[in-house]
């Protein structure tokens, strides 16, 4: 018996020991070996393609550091293992990043706002023709994701809100069978499965899209802010190594858009469908321009103030300004102690001045 | 010398041996939630007791904010009435279908291969099928309960009576028993509380299929909300949740138990603590 106490209290301590490792791991510190995580979405293939073309690993030895950009296959997933500490970096929307990791506590950064939807969202009514008819219907929608907001934008615009409607959770891998039920009489969602539903069926009516509201829905490359701050070169290979596939669209590479279309299980025609209705910068001084302007901070209070209305940001959140976000020029919003989500220019600023 | 086999553990032992694997879990727990805190007060993946004292709270004592409902509570009557109902849906079906299937050689040469493929089929699979023919409301998930769970009821249905000895349905039809009062009076009361046996093995199975549902589509329910806190990885919502599912589970199972004790005592000899 005695024997048995002395080596569960050694498994004990033996344990703690690499727990304690384990999240020690999550400190920052300079290093040389990174990982960001990213999912398929139309703005975010040309990650994928500078990755499989090695432009990543050039960029990366120019700064004598490793990185790895992980496909994860869950969008949701993705983002959970980056606030968990798993990855340093990983791309995600601008609500996704206030809810999830900054509502988590987790400081970050975002260093490339690559674009931002418009019209790669958009509410679907089944065989009625305007907004308003949705009042009374059931929706569905991922919950509280972007679709959610954009919902929320829309009825805003015909003075409904979300009283007026019952919202249903759907799993964004079920909208496309989900349309042919016959239940499904309104949905909100985004490409590809948006293009695939209204390009199949004759019934599905677009009533609403996120061109309405441009420059509100933005993807962007996230960092851990800790990381970036011991690891700058991280951010600068990454941007260096963005910007360099972006020159290649902007010339309409056709090589390089059917690598990306395939990649996102399409074709040339259909990949090039969903780039227009995404406003991708393709020039650095364009993404500088986005970041700088006095619109950025306005957006983001408004998704601040509906993700407090809808309870996702987080334990304890007495007001929408609960969470302190930086914005490029020394503009803030919200609680300057508590800052937890940071927007900066720093490095599409080197891009577009070719300091990379 | 005594052997080690043979040691048995007083009660007071057993009772702390039985409960030391649950405080072991405890202690890492807390150990490593307080490592994770120490290091990000706001870390969401191993809440503090504090933050699951206030989720419950929020959940299950203070009405929403968006409906004015207990979420708690809507939640778990919603989870129990799809199940309940898918249950019991499976149930009857795999008396009505099991027992003749068992019973009457025709029927089995006839359905007995197609149920064994049927029964193979994943549910999940075909999910957009279903969506199809069931819609999305609660008929869907009802019948994703019904289609998981109703083949593996039959075949177990169908096994137990066939194993019901050759010799008492010859007695009876020396006693004058048609195939009809055969089946009511010497099938039926053999194979029941087999039944009420097979459903507490499935109910885990139910369980499965009732939480997959929710999370494709619904606006209420067990599976669903913890599907939708999981987006910004709520661990302080989910973890009491996922113990609130498990301890119905095994309330259920534990209910099933005694009410086959008690409406069959006869089944019961031989078996205690099963």
């Amino acid at each position: 018996m005695k024997h048995f106490f002395k080596s569960t209290s050694k498994f004990l301590v033996a344990t703690t020991l690499i727990m304690s490792l384990s999240t020690s791991s999550l400190m920052a510190e300079v290093k040389d070996k990174f990982q960001v995580s990213w999912t398929i979405y139309v703005g975010w293939m040309p990650w994928d393609y500078a990755q499989q073309k090695g432009i990543v690993d050039k960029w990366a030895k120019k700064y004598d550091i490793e990185i790895d950009l992980i496909q994860v296959n869950d969008y949701i997933e993705s983002i959970n293992q980056y606030s968990a500490g798993k990855f340093d970096g990983c791309l995600m929307t601008n609500m996704d990043a206030l809810t999830i990791p900054a509502a988590g506590g987790v400081d970050s950064t975002a260093v490339i706002m690559g674009d931002f939807s418009n019209g790669n969202d958009g509410i679907l009514l089944k065989d009625k023709k305007s907004l308003a008819d949705i009042k009374g219907q059931k929706v569905n929608l991922v919950e509280l994701s972007v679709s959610h907001y954009l919902l929320a934008r829309a009825l805003e615009s015909v003075n409904m809100s979300e009283k007026d409607i019952t919202v249903v959770n759907t799993s964004d891998a079920d909208m496309v069978s989900a349309w042919s039920s016959d239940e499904v009489t309104a949905m909100t969602t985004w490409n590809p499965q948006l293009s695939e539903i209204t390009a199949n069926n004759t019934n599905a009516n677009l009533v609403y899209d996120s061109s309405k509201i441009p420059g509100e829905i933005i993807d962007m490359l996230v960092i851990n802010t800790e990381t970036l701050k011991d690891n700058p070169k991280l951010a600068k290979a990454l941007t260096g190594a963005w910007f360099e596939v972006m020159a290649l669209m902007k010339k309409g590479d056709e090589k390089a858009l059917t690598f990306m279309a395939e990649a996102s299980g399409t074709d040339l025609a259909g990949y090039k469908s969903q780039l227009d209705s995404t406003m991708m910068f393709y020039d650095a001084s364009d993404a500088v321009k986005f970041a700088d302007s006095p619109d950025l901070p306005e957006t983001m209070k408004k998704v601040s103030e509906f993700s407090f209305d809808h309870g996702i940001l987080g334990e304890g959140a007495p007001n929408a300004e609960f969470i302190g976000m930086e914005f490029p020029g020394g503009k803030t919003f919200g609680d300057t102690k508590n800052t937890k989500l940071r927007f900066t220019d720093t490095y599409v600023k080197m891009a577009a001045e070719g300091k990379l | 010398m005594k052997r080690f086999m043979n040691l048995r553990p007083s009660r007071g032992a057993t009772l702390f041996l039985g409960l030391l694997p649950f405080i072991i879990v405890a202690v890492f727990y807390l150990v490593a939630s307080d490592m994770r805190l120490t290091e990000n007060p706001n870390d969401k993946l191993l809440p503090s007791m504090a933050s699951f004292s206030e989720a419950i709270d929020r959940m299950a004592f203070t009405p929403s904010k968006r409906t004015g409902e207990i979420l708690f509570i809507g939640d778990t009557v919603s989870s129990l009435e799809r199940l309940g109902l898918g249950v019991l849906i499976s149930a009857v079906l795999a008396m009505l279908i099991g027992i003749p299937l068992g019973f009457i050689p025709f029927l089995r040469a006839g359905l007995s291969p197609f149920v064994a493929a049927f029964s193979m089929v994943p549910p999940m699979a075909v999910l957009p099928i279903l969506f199809i023919v069931f819609g999305m409301g609660e008929l869907a998930k009802v019948a994703l309960i019904v289609i998981g769970v109703t083949p593996l009821l039959v075949r177990d249905m169908q096994q137990r009576v066939s194993e019901i000895p050759v010799e008492q349905l010859i007695k009876a039809q020396t006693l004058g028993g048609s195939s009809w009062t055969i089946v009511m009076r010497v099938v039926l009361p053999q194979v029941f509380p087999r039944l009420l046996d097979a459903v507490r093995i499935t109910l885990g199975t139910a369980w499965i299929f009732l939480i997959s549902a929710e999370a494709i589509a619904a606006t209420e329910g067990l599976g669903y909300r913890i599907f939708l806190v999981r987006r910004y990885m709520s661990m302080d919502v989910i973890l009491p949740y996922v113990a609130w599912i498990t301890f119905l589970a095994f309330l259920f199972d534990f209910m099933l138990k005694k009410l086959t004790y008690k409406l069959f005592p006869w089944y019961t000899a031989g078996k205690e603590g099963s």
